[in-house]
């Protein structure tokens, strides 16, 4: 097992001061970057919307990873991020403005949204998130003049400054740039006091608000730029789907979204990236699933739904560090081989939680 | 002259009036204890102090400013930093992070700077992180640094919150009951330190303590409380040979 020595405060702050993350990082980045070069048409398309996923994985990792937060409506984030971004190109606003416009509108909402339950914890926070997410899907089906309704929106063309990019790659690059700069981003906010305010405010608001946390506003932050984040993710998404409709930001994909920064480990930006490829993967396994069972199982409607529900509720039984808690694990165990005990990672029973004041 | 002033102060939930017009004051760079028995309103004392609770009359002023006036967490910006009874740590954090949520009062950086992490947010963490080098070296506490504070025993939870409030440069100290559930080797450590953060930093220091030897030890001047009232004020001497004080926690005689 490597222990760093440390010698001067840089070797605390600065990201990937760890030799191993610094390489499994640059090997990512790499895979990354020259992904268009061996990975051809369909499955570069592909490769984006896992982008995308991870850029709303990590919005919603803000939130609920940082700053314990529970939402229910980050669909809609998406949604006015998705629909915003289009209309804007509609009206010809340039891509390089109507973008950031969009994932702008969208912190917006998610600042309104963080105001209004900036008191509110667990099921209280969900349901009202929740009713956020009906509500706005209810807009963009209703609200036809802008949106085009149920009969749907087209989503013009990607352009930089008047060239339009078209072709996959060009496109794969744009998000993958996107995608780096919002982790970078997201990365520096948690080394910094920011990042710590939320993480406070998460494990406890008494202690929090003593030491000169104003609670409210830490809330509403977190929820603006989560907001902001996943809107980001959904103006990009949007030249994925080609055509908007409003029941592709239904419940559902914020059920998925939940699915990832869970599955992936609450509480890490890592968590956000696995639980993207989790989600990306798994209807794909449960497409070949339905080609080994019975029609009538597999053609059942609400299969998928079912298997989502089914994996977060294991995950929560058996594995509350997610799939990031499991690699975790995993590399202790290698590292310390053949020394690695499960004691090192059962957790330990509080002593006293008697006394709360929320 | 007192820093802290407390004047006819009054606390009630529902029926029961927690504290019932207590006043005193607490001097520049004194050690203060308030004993009682259980529910005589100690704590209560402190979480109105610090805006947890809010009293039903009565004033609590520092230094002059209305502390009432304030929002909960702007308290410590006037230097009044406190712990909790039930330790009130951040679980999943490192004890160094635990430390920086302690400098927030500090920070003067904003969410953008952040983001991009400017010079200045690199700048304002070496700061921060050698003040609580400083705190840390005071309170013997280095190898603590990078453990987790759910992987810490409990003696060592409680140092890791005392040092957390330091950690907000503060004027005055609010303690409740920092020896409770520490062994008497800790309790001797902590009385160690108090004195060297009442005397090295010229920190005030109010707390609430059960430990006799504790107090007798240390503390300057001692208030004794039941049911919500002040019983006794003075040297401890003085307020445990006062008689209501005996009764309170010995009981009356039989008559």
């Amino acid at each position: 097992m490597q222990v760093q020595f440390k010698t001067h405060y840089r070797q605390d702050i600065d990201l990937l001061s760890d030799r191993g993350t610094r390489f499994r990082v640059v090997l990512a980045l790499v895979l990354a970057v020259s992904a268009p070069l061996w990975v051809g048409g369909y499955y570069l398309g592909e490769l984006s919307i896992f982008l995308t996923y991870i850029l709303a994985g990590l919005g919603l990792m803000v939130l609920m990873g940082f700053s314990g937060q529970v939402s229910f409506g980050h669909s809609a984030f998406l949604g006015i991020g998705a629909y915003g971004h289009s209309v804007l190109l509609g009206h010809g606003v340039p891509f390089v403005l109507s973008l950031p416009l969009a994932a702008a509108l969208s912190g917006v909402a998610g600042a309104v949204l963080g105001r209004a339950v900036s008191k509110m914890h667990g099921f209280y926070l969900a349901i009202a998130t929740l009713a956020f997410a009906i509500i706005v899907e209810t807009v963009l089906g209703e609200w036809t003049a802008v949106t085009g309704g149920h009969m749907g929106l087209a989503v013009p063309e990607m352009e930089l400054f008047g060239y339009p990019l078209t072709a996959d790659w060009q496109t794969y690059y744009v998000i993958l740039g996107l995608v780096l700069f919002c982790i970078l981003g997201v990365a520096n906010l948690m080394r910094s006091p920011t990042g710590r305010r939320m993480v406070a405010v998460r494990d406890s608001e008494t202690s929090a608000r003593s030491l000169g946390v104003d609670i409210a506003r830490t809330r509403i932050l977190a929820f603006a730029i989560s907001a902001t984040i996943t809107g980001l993710a959904g103006a990009l998404l949007a030249h994925m789907l080609f055509f908007l409709a409003p029941e592709a930001f239904a419940i559902n994909e914020s059920l998925k979204l939940l699915l990832m920064v869970i599955v992936g480990g609450l509480g890490t930006i890592t968590g956000a990236i696995f639980g993207a490829i989790f989600v990306t993967i798994l209807p794909n396994l449960i497409s070949l699933l339905g080609e080994v069972l019975p029609s009538s199982i597999a053609e059942a409607a609400g299969l998928e739904q079912l298997l989502f529900g089914a994996i977060i509720a294991a995950f929560i039984v058996f594995e509350p560090e997610g799939l990031y808690g499991r690699w975790r694990k995993l590399r202790h165990f290698l590292e310390t081989f053949p020394y690695y005990k499960r004691a090192t990672f059962v957790r330990q029973k509080r002593y006293l939680k008697t006394e709360r004041f929320r | 002259m007192s820093d802290l002033v407390i004047e006819n102060l009054t606390l009630s939930f529902g029926g029961v009036k927690a504290i019932n017009d207590v006043s005193f004051g607490v001097g520049r760079g004194e050690i203060y204890a308030i004993i009682g028995p259980n529910g005589a309103g100690k704590s209560t004392i402190f979480n109105a102090i610090s805006r947890i609770y809010r009293p039903d009359s009565g004033a609590i002023r520092f230094r002059g400013e209305d502390l009432l006036a304030r929002p909960p967490h702007q308290v410590v910006d006037l230097g009044i930093a406190r712990t909790f009874q039930n330790i009130e740590l951040f679980e999943k954090a490192t004890v160094l992070d635990n430390l920086l949520v302690g400098r927030s009062a500090k920070v003067r950086t904003n969410p953008l700077q952040e983001w991009f992490f400017t010079r200045r947010v690199r700048e304002e963490e070496y700061a921060h992180r050698r003040r609580i080098e400083e705190i840390l070296d005071l309170l013997d506490m280095q190898q603590y640094r990078y453990e987790r504070v759910a992987d810490l025993s409990y003696g060592a939870r409680k140092n890791v919150e005392l040092a957390r409030a330091l950690c907000a440069d503060p004027e005055i100290l609010l303690l409740d009951e920092p020896a409770s559930g520490l062994n008497p080797e800790e309790t001797t450590d902590i009385s160690f330190w108090l004195k060297d953060i009442q005397q090295e930093l010229g920190v005030t220091i109010l707390m609430v303590e059960h430990d006799m030897n504790l107090v007798r030890r240390i503390s300057d001047r001692c208030l004794a409380m039941a049911n919500g009232e002040v019983l006794a004020v003075g040297s401890v001497a003085e307020v445990q040979a006062n008689p209501d004080v005996q009764t309170a926690y010995l009981g009356g005689s039989v008559s």
